[in-house]
């Protein structure tokens, strides 16, 4: 598939030069031997303006048979869906707006490419041309503008309503580290300046702060379905962020400050694997993975869908590497997970 | 004030009458005249696109083809690309390289500093800028910014690559990345330095302008390239000082122990004793200046377009008055939208509300500028010159880019694709590959005023066609790729099966990146061939009205024999009719800005 785009480009671009160089002839012959665009010109570079027209609605069309397969599933978080259809009529209403203007602009260059002897309109103002095409766009965005922050404002706003399951998401160079609230769902304090690497309280808890005690610090992120989680970020070298594209989710982790952003994930790791768009993606990379396998290149192994969280601010050398699995399942198979890890107490005694 | 001014000018006329005695360094070294110095500005420009450009070209092969070995990484990079196979750091250093040349070096200096040279003495019926000697010192202060930011690539540990944001603490830590050492210290040395000299261009812009102007050159008759440079002169001084300040503190907090940008850091296994400073600090600093960055860059490209579409449609630009309103709205709101960068970076959200707001609005001038252009076309009499096609593909550009940016100012959809290649297309898109073709527009134009000589058209066809198919065929697959999930700065995607299909697409986008890089080779080759055996131009090689083409051919230092012309009209009058419909001038569709009213005309208030 890449070969065959590959050299449809290069005939596209073959036939365009083989156009331009026979123009460059057409125009030489014409002894008169000036630089500046003649009628020939003209003409030519109007034809081309309108076949470019065809060539950006030809590009949009294809991008959008080509790679529509290619965006992400439908959206994993409550929230979600609400940022998902605000997308949708954004949308809309750019494409309305793209294929008009695209339009007008390319035909207009091809309908008044200039002729010698011809007289172009001297048309300098019109007040009520010029306030229809103000007004117009004031009430789109305005629209926009109070639709997004509406939801704006619902998504940010992280409160303790409905017994939120609180979570920290730290980050550092180039690895994630989840911590739960545990038993009492209350992180205990915590500060890079508390970080004991042979100890191995990597975070930095306070082990005289009695919340911390039962918190569990784990490398895979489990969330129950259904169930609000507010994230409370840190990072302990370098900005980063923690991006969950599935869960229309993202803040970043600023070192010496905690940031705060909260989702309800809504469909569970098992059900996304059943959505349809999710399946045709896996069987599509299992099958560029199979070509792989069969002729010996690495990262060849086959993949299961999974939520994923990904780093998304600069880090350093290993930024595009940064990565935990996140899972979202049941109350139940949560509670069970829960309870087959160590807490920080635990931990510690371990380590004594 | 002005009444002295002039008298000053006149005073200047006689001087001017003779030669100045010139030498070999005074005429093309340490020139202080404001043609030698734009094409100063011009060549220095285009030689740091050529780096700026080769750099994105080597980056985009390893996203298509990754971990591939290529000779030419290992005969450009050396020993960053093992066995042909480039290193992860040095792929971050390119991306920031890449990102500051284009945007500082190419796009603020290259394209600025040689029309606003070039251009606002010429448009504006002047001698030369109000101080030649600090025009001068603004050139080789960017000069010797261009230098060191081209020997930081040579730096042992590799140059900077935090990204051109270069965010603390990433750029305040040697330790964090190779980059963040010596690279990054030259980097802020260069950078510096090009702020002083952008700061001292700006300030000779805006007092010419104002001061400067001939006889009858009102504010409301200047031509709207003038308008467009003299506006982000001021974006210019407001904005760029500020950036001196956030490099300054990081310069401070990297050599001298200070805790501006950084807190609370643990890294290679100790504590370090910054406290209490915050990298959302140094955000809000960059941003401040970072985007009315974009409109410095922007702005001058429209201008050029409102000129070059007006004079090759044969035809007024549509709505002179709200042009100059939405140059001025676009100015004033681009000072308060640097937030729309930072709605995820724990700011507070009501502040993302407020940035949501303004930015939104900044979406309202551009429109009514991207209609007027497109009425500006309507029953013209289209001259399809390289420099009209270079400038009805930035309306093209300016409008598929703008658009998306309602996605990215919304801070709802913001959260989702920010810092994907969502952004990356959309910014390319609108203030990259506009704002080029709003350079190349100017240089097709402008050729014969600075060179003497006209550039090839035919080159230039192919040049324009060839650029414009691969630009969309770059960036427009690329909003997918973001949307997909696909963050930036990545140096690879294989880490992520999620992305595998992604890399026909990655490749597509490389093909039509590399096709383009050649077609710029045609526009080197068309450049300098033609400075040296172009056809030589006429006085007024497009039939413009503006003042630049009433100056003779022939360069000397205060750019015309005799007086200064006196301005009679605005810089519009293309295919103006008198009341009996005959052409103002008889069989000439156009009225240079000099030629007084004509008895039965009426002159438009515009």
């Amino acid at each position: 598939m890449t070969t065959l785009l590959t050299i449809l480009v290069l005939i596209l671009v073959a036939i365009a030069i083989w156009q331009m160089t026979k123009i460059f002839e057409l125009s030489q012959i014409k002894a008169e031997n000036s630089q500046v665009a003649s009628d020939k010109d003209n003409k030519y570079n109007g034809y081309l303006m309108f076949a470019f027209l065809i060539f950006i609605y030809g590009i949009t069309i294809f991008s959008f048979w080509k790679y529509t397969k290619v965006l992400l599933p439908e959206a994993a978080s409550e929230h979600g869906q609400s940022y998902d259809s605000l997308m949708l009529w954004s949308f809309v209403i750019i494409f309305f707006v793209q294929t008009v203007t695209q339009a007008l602009l390319h035909y207009f260059s091809y309908k008044y490419k200039g002729e010698k002897g011809k007289k172009a309109l001297f048309y300098a103002d019109n007040d009520r041309l010029e306030f229809i095409w103000t007004i117009i766009p004031v009430f789109v965005l305005a629209g926009l503008i109070l639709w997004g922050l509406y939801t704006w404002t619902n998504i940010m706003d992280v409160n303790d309503e409905d017994d939120p399951l609180i979570v920290e998401l730290y980050a550092q160079q180039f690895n994630w580290t989840a911590r739960y609230g545990g038993a009492d769902n209350v992180l205990g304090g915590a500060n890079v300046r508390m970080i004991d690497i042979d100890r191995a309280n990597v975070l930095g808890l306070d082990e005289s702060d009695p919340y911390s005690n039962d918190d569990v610090i784990v490398k895979e992120l489990h969330l129950p379905v259904g169930r609000k989680v507010n994230f409370r970020f840190r990072s302990q070298d370098v900005l980063h962020s923690a991006y969950m594209p599935h869960f229309r989710a993202q803040m970043n982790c600023v070192p010496g400050m905690i940031t705060e952003f909260s989702f309800t994930p809504t469909i569970t790791t098992e059900e996304m694997r059943l959505n349809p768009d999710v399946i045709d993606k896996v069987k599509r990379t299992n099958a560029i993975r199979a070509e792989r396998a069969a002729s010996g290149e690495p990262n060849s192994d086959p993949w299961e869908f999974d939520y994923i969280l990904l780093c998304n601010k600069i880090c350093g050398k290993s930024h595009y590497n940064m990565q935990m699995k996140i899972i979202v399942e049941s109350e139940e198979e949560y509670n069970a997970w829960m309870e087959s890890q160590q807490t920080f107490s635990q931990l510690m005694a371990s380590m004594n | 004030m002005s009444a002295t001014a002039h008298a000053h000018v006149d005073d200047h006329a006689h001087d001017h009458g003779h030669h100045h005695k010139e030498t070999f360094v005074t005429k093309y070294i340490f020139s202080q005249d404001h043609k030698m110095i734009s094409k100063q500005y011009l060549i220095t420009g285009l030689i740091m696109g050529i780096i700026g450009i080769a750099m994105s070209l080597l980056f985009r092969m390893q996203l298509a083809w990754p971990g591939e070995s290529f000779p030419i990484f290992e005969a450009l990079l050396g020993k960053w690309a093992p066995d042909g196979v480039m290193d992860a750091d040095i792929y971050l250093a390119l991306v920031t390289i890449h990102g500051t040349i284009m945007v500082f070096f190419v796009l603020t200096a290259g394209l600025s500093g040689t029309f606003s040279n070039l251009l606002i003495p010429l448009q504006i019926g002047a001698r030369d800028m109000a101080s030649g000697f600090l025009n001068m010192l603004s050139y080789w202060m960017f000069f010797t910014s261009s230098v060191i930011m081209v020997i930081s690539l040579f730096v042992e540990a590799g140059p900077a690559a935090a990204g051109w944001t270069i965010y603390p603490p990433l750029s305040a830590l040697p330790m964090a990345q190779p980059g963040s050492g010596m690279g990054m210290t030259l980097w802020l040395v260069s950078m510096a330095i090009f702020i002083a000299s952008s700061l001292l261009g700006s300030l000779n812009y805006i007092v010419t302008v104002i001061n400067l102007r001939t006889k009858g050159m009102s504010m409301t008759r200047l031509p709207l390239t003038i308008w467009a440079f003299f506006v982000t002169a001021i974006i210019g001084v407001i904005s760029f000082p500020v950036l001196l300040s956030a490099a300054l503190l990081l310069i401070m907090d990297r050599s001298f122990g200070t805790s501006f940008f950084l807190s609370d850091i643990f890294i290679q296994g100790e504590v370090l004793h910054y406290q209490g400073g915050s990298p959302v600090l140094y955000e809000h600093l960059f941003w401040f200046l970072g985007h009315p960055e974009v409109y410095i860059v922007l702005l001058p490209a429209l201008g050029i377009t409102s000129e070059v579409m007006s004079t090759n449609a044969r035809k007024p630009i549509f709505g002179y008055r709200a042009m100059v309103a939405s140059i001025l709205a676009i100015a004033f709101l681009s000072t308060i939208v640097w937030g729309h960068h930072m709605f995820i970076s724990g700011m507070n959200p009501f502040l993302g509300s407020v940035f949501t707001f303004t930015t939104l609005l900044i979406a309202i001038p551009s429109a009514v500028k991207a209609f007027n252009y497109i009425t500006t076309l309507w029953k013209g009499n289209l001259q399809l010159n390289p420099a009209m096609l270079f400038s009805i593909g930035l309306v093209s550009t300016f409008i598929t880019g703008g658009l998306t940016g309602i996605i990215l100012g919304d801070s709802t959809l913001d959260i989702n694709v920010h810092d994907t290649y969502f952004v990356v297309a959309h910014f390319h898109l609108v203030m990259g590959i506009s704002a080029l073709y709003g350079l190349f527009a100017g240089v097709y134009h402008w050729f014969p005023k600075m060179f003497k000589r006209m550039m090839n058209k035919n080159l230039g066809y192919v040049h324009f066609w060839v650029t414009a198919v691969c630009a969309y065929g770059v960036f427009f697959p690329m909003h997918f790729v973001g949307m997909a999930g696909v963050p930036r700065r990545y140096y690879q995607n294989t880490a992520f099966p999620m992305f595998d299909e992604l890399t026909d697409v990655n490749v597509l986008i490389t093909v039509f990146a590399l096709i383009a890089g050649a077609a710029q080779l045609v526009f080197l080759y068309n450049f300098v061939h033609s400075m040296f055996y172009g056809k030589p131009t006429v006085q007024n090689p497009w039939n413009s009205n503006t003042l630049e083409w009433t100056a003779p051919i022939e360069h000397f230092h205060g750019n015309w024999e005799g007086e200064i012309p006196h301005v009679h009209r605005w810089a519009y009058d293309y295919s103006k009719t008198l009341p009996n419909g005959e052409y103002v001038i008889k069989g000439q569709d156009f009225v240079p800005q000099n030629v007084p009213l004509h008895k039965d005309e009426e002159e438009l208030n515009h």
